[in-house]
C-alpha cells in the first residue's frame, strides 16, 4: 500500500514538474503553433530571476528573506513574459506560418540567451540599454515625420552604426575606468543555487512515506497555474479572443479582434508560464545557463503526446509520463516481476533515471505510431475546417 | 436591433448620404490581375446586389472591402473616412459586418461564444458584460435552442444564420453578405431571405449582397454586374431585364 502511494506521489511529483514546464509551450506551440526552441531558455531566465530575487531578499534579513518565493513567482512571470513579448515583436511575428524558419530563429535566440546569462555584466547591460534608447528613440522621433517612408533607408544607414558606435565607446570607457567592478559577469558560467526558504525545507511524513515540502509546493503551484489558465481562457474576454484567433485568424480579424495584439499577448502568456516553471525548478536543484536544454525535449514530448492544441492532453500526458518514468526508473515493478526472471532482469536494466528516459522515449515512439495525433486529437467535422 | 435603429428607417430617403465608396481599385493575386478599376457606391439604407458568374471576382471585391486583400491602386472610403490602409479589425469596428462565403464560424467555440464575438466590433471591443439581444433570437429562433452546441457541429443552414446573427451583434452600418444561400436547403433559404428582408426594413442598415438566386436579387435596390474582374453593368433591380439575367446569373 505504502509502495503504491509512493508510486502515485512520485509520479504526480515528476509529472507536475513536467507539466509546469510544458504549460507555457502548450500555449505557444499547442495553441499558436509556434515552435519555440527558446522555451527552455525562458524557463532558465525564470530560474535566474528567482535567484536574483532571493539575493535581494537576503539583504533584508530574516524573517522577511524567507518570503522571497512569494515575490519571485510573479517577478519570474513578468520578466519572462516581457522577454517573450520582445521575442514575438522582434522575431516570431515575421515568421508566422513558416515553422522551419521559426525553429531556426528561435534556436538561435536560445543560444543567444544562454550566452547572455553567462556573460551579462554592467557594461553589457548599459551598452544595450543605451543602444536601444538612442536607436529606437531616434526612430520614434523620425517616424513621426510625414516623409518617413522616403528617408527610411537613410535613417537606418546613419542611426544603426551611429548608436552602435556610441554604445560601444561608452562601454569601453566604462570598462577602462571602473575595471572589474563593471566587467565582472553577474552570474558567470557556473551554476547558481537557489535555496528553498526554511518553511519549504523538510517534508511531511505519512507512515513510512515522506513527502518533501518543495515537491508539494510545486504540485500546488502547478494546480494553481492550470486553474488560472483555464479561468483565463474560458471566462475572460481576452481568453475568448485568443481561442477565436487560434482557430480562424482571418475571420477573427473581420469580427473586429486585433489579431496582432492577441498574438503578442498569447506569446507573452506562454513565456510568462515558462518563467513560473523556472521558479519552480530552481527549488529542485542548482540552475545554470544550460538548464533550459534539459527541459526543452521533455516539454515538446508532453505537448506532442497530449495532442497539439489540447490543454487537457498536456495535463494527462505529463502525469502519465511522470508516473511511467518513476515506475521504470525506481524498478517499482520488481516485486511483481520476480517470478519471471528474464522480465525482472529486463526492467532491472532500465532502473536508472537516464535509462528510464530511454525506455520512455521508446514507449512514446511506439505510442505515436498507434496514435499520431496524441492522446486527445481534435475531433469532429471541424478538424479540417 | 429594432428599437435602437428604428429612427433611421423613418428618415427621409433622399438625398441619401454615401456610405461606402469604392473607386478605381485594382487587386492582384500574385501577378494575375483580378479586379480591374472597380467602382461601386452604396448609400445609407440601400441594399445593393453584386451579380456575375463564378470566378469573376465578386468574393475578391468583398474581401478587398473588408481589408483581407490589399488593392494595388484605388481608394475605399467608408462613412466619409478613407479606410484604404486600415486592417480588417479596424474596418469591423467602424461598422462593417461581414458574413463570408462558407460562413467561417469559429468551430470549437459554442454558438453563444460565437455570438459574443460579434460584440468585438463595438468601437472599444467586447467588455464582457454585453447581453445578446432578444431581437437576434426573434430573427433566428433556432439559435436560442443551440447556445451550448459547438459552432462547428451545426448544419450549414444553422451556421449561416449564426454567421448573419454574429455580424449583426454590434449593429453595423453596412452588412456584407457573400452568397448567404449557397449550398443550403430551400426551406432555410426562405428563412434567411425573410430575415435579411426584415433586417433591412426594421434597421435601415445598408447591405452589400453577392447572390445567385434571382428572387433574392430582386429584393435589392440596385445591382452591379461583374465580368472578368470589372463592373460591366449597373442599375436599379426593377429594371433588371431578362437579357442581363441571362448574361450574369448562373441560372
Amino acid at each position: 500500500m505504502v509502495e503504491f502511494l509512493n508510486v502515485i506521489f512520485s509520479g504526480i511529483s515528476i509529472g507536475s514538474v513536467l507539466l509546469i514546464a510544458a504549460l507555457g509551450l502548450a500555449v505557444v506551440f499547442g495553441l499558436m503553433g509556434v515552435i519555440n526552441m527558446a522555451h527552455g531558455e525562458l524557463i532558465m531566465l525564470g530560474a535566474y530571476t528567482t535567484f536574483v530575487v532571493q539575493n535581494v531578499f537576503k539583504g533584508l534579513g530574516s524573517p522577511l528573506s524567507e518570503t522571497y518565493i512569494i515575490l519571485a513567482i510573479p517577478m519570474a512571470f513578468l520578466v519572462t513574459a516581457l522577454v517573450g513579448l520582445l521575442l514575438e515583436k522582434g522575431v516570431v511575428r515575421f515568421l508566422y506560418g513558416r515553422p522551419l524558419e521559426t525553429l531556426l530563429a528561435t534556436w538561435g535566440v536560445s543560444l543567444i540567451l544562454q550566452q547572455f546569462v553567462r556573460s551579462v555584466n554592467w557594461v553589457l547591460v548599459i551598452g544595450i540599454t543605451l543602444f536601444c534608447l538612442l536607436f529606437f528613440g531616434a526612430w520614434w522621433v523620425v517616424s513621426r515625420r510625414p516623409d518617413f517612408d522616403r528617408i527610411r533607408n537613410l535613417f537606418f544607414t546613419i542611426m544603426l552604426p551611429l548608436s552602435a558606435a556610441i554604445s560601444a565607446v561608452v562601454g569601453v570607457v566604462l570598462a577602462q575606468t571602473y575595471k572589474l567592478a563593471v566587467t565582472q559577469p553577474w552570474f558567470g558560467a557556473q551554476n547558481v543555487n537557489v535555496t528553498a526558504p526554511k518553511w519549504l525545507q523538510g517534508g511531511l511524513n505519512i507512515g513510512d512515506l515522506r513527502l518533501p515540502y518543495t515537491r508539494l509546493f510545486i504540485i500546488f503551484l502547478t494546480i494553481l497555474c492550470v486553474a488560472g489558465i483555464y479561468y483565463f481562457f474560458q471566462r475572460t474576454a481576452w481568453g475568448l479572443r485568443i481561442r477565436a484567433v487560434t482557430q480562424n485568424r482571418s475571420m477573427s480579424s473581420c469580427l473586429g479582434i486585433p489579431t496582432q495584439k492577441v498574438d503578442a499577448l498569447t506569446f507573452a502568456l506562454g513565456s510568462g508560464l515558462a518563467g513560473v516553471a523556472g521558479c519552480a525548478i530552481s527549488l529542485l536543484g542548482s540552475v545554470g545557463p544550460n538548464t533550459g536544454q534539459n527541459y526543452i525535449v521533455d516539454t515538446f514530448m508532453v505537448v506532442v503526446v497530449g495532442g497539439v492544441g489540447k490543454l487537457v492532453g498536456s495535463i494527462v500526458a505529463a502525469l502519465a509520463i511522470g508516473t511511467v518514468s518513476y515506475i521504470i526508473g525506481s524498478n517499482a515493478l520488481a516485486p511483481l516481476l520476480s517470478p519471471i526472471p528474464p522480465l525482472a532482469d529486463f526492467f532491472g536494466f532500465f532502473a536508472t533515471t537516464s535509462m528510464a528516459k530511454v525506455m520512455v522515449f521508446a514507449l512514446i515512439i511506439v505510442f505515436l505510431q498507434v496514435r499520431p495525433a496524441g492522446l486527445f486529437p481534435q475531433k469532429g467535422r471541424t478538424v479540417d475546417a | 436591433m429594432v428599437s435602437v435603429n428604428k429612427a433611421i428607417a423613418f428618415q427621409p430617403i433622399s438625398p441619401r448620404e454615401i456610405l461606402l465608396q469604392v473607386s478605381g481599385i485594382n487587386v492582384y493575386y500574385g501577378e494575375s490581375h483580378i479586379l480591374r478599376n472597380v467602382d461601386i457606391t452604396i448609400s445609407n439604407g440601400q441594399m445593393v446586389c453584386l451579380i456575375g458568374r463564378n470566378g469573376v471576382g465578386k468574393t475578391t471585391l468583398l474581401k478587398t472591402i473588408m481589408g483581407l486583400l490589399k488593392s494595388r491602386t484605388g481608394t475605399i472610403s467608408f462613412a466619409g473616412e478613407s479606410i484604404t490602409g486600415k486592417s480588417p479589425d479596424r474596418r469591423a469596428k467602424m461598422g462593417i459586418g461581414y458574413v463570408p462565403q462558407g460562413r467561417e464560424i469559429i468551430p470549437r467555440l459554442t454558438v453563444e461564444e460565437n455570438l459574443l464575438l460579434g460584440f468585438e466590433a463595438l468601437p472599444k471591443g467586447r467588455k464582457g458584460n454585453e447581453k445578446i439581444s432578444e431581437e437576434i433570437f426573434e430573427l433566428f429562433p433556432v439559435l436560442k435552442t443551440m447556445l451550448w452546441r459547438m459552432g462547428g457541429d451545426l448544419s450549414g443552414g444553422q451556421q449561416q444564420q449564426l454567421a448573419i446573427a454574429r455580424a449583426l451583434m454590434a449593429k453595423p452600418r453596412l452588412l456584407v453578405l457573400d452568397e448567404p444561400t449557397e449550398g443550403i436547403q430551400p426551406s432555410i433559404i426562405l428563412e434567411i431571405e425573410a430575415a435579411v428582408r426584415r433586417i433591412v426594413q426594421t434597421t435601415g442598415i445598408s447591405v452589400l449582397l453577392v447572390e445567385q438566386h434571382l428572387h433574392f436579387v430582386r429584393q435589392a435596390d440596385r445591382y452591379y454586374a461583374m465580368q472578368k474582374g470589372g463592373i460591366v453593368a449597373s442599375g436599379a433591380t426593377s429594371e433588371l431585364s431578362q437579357d442581363v439575367i441571362q448574361k450574369f446569373l448562373a441560372v
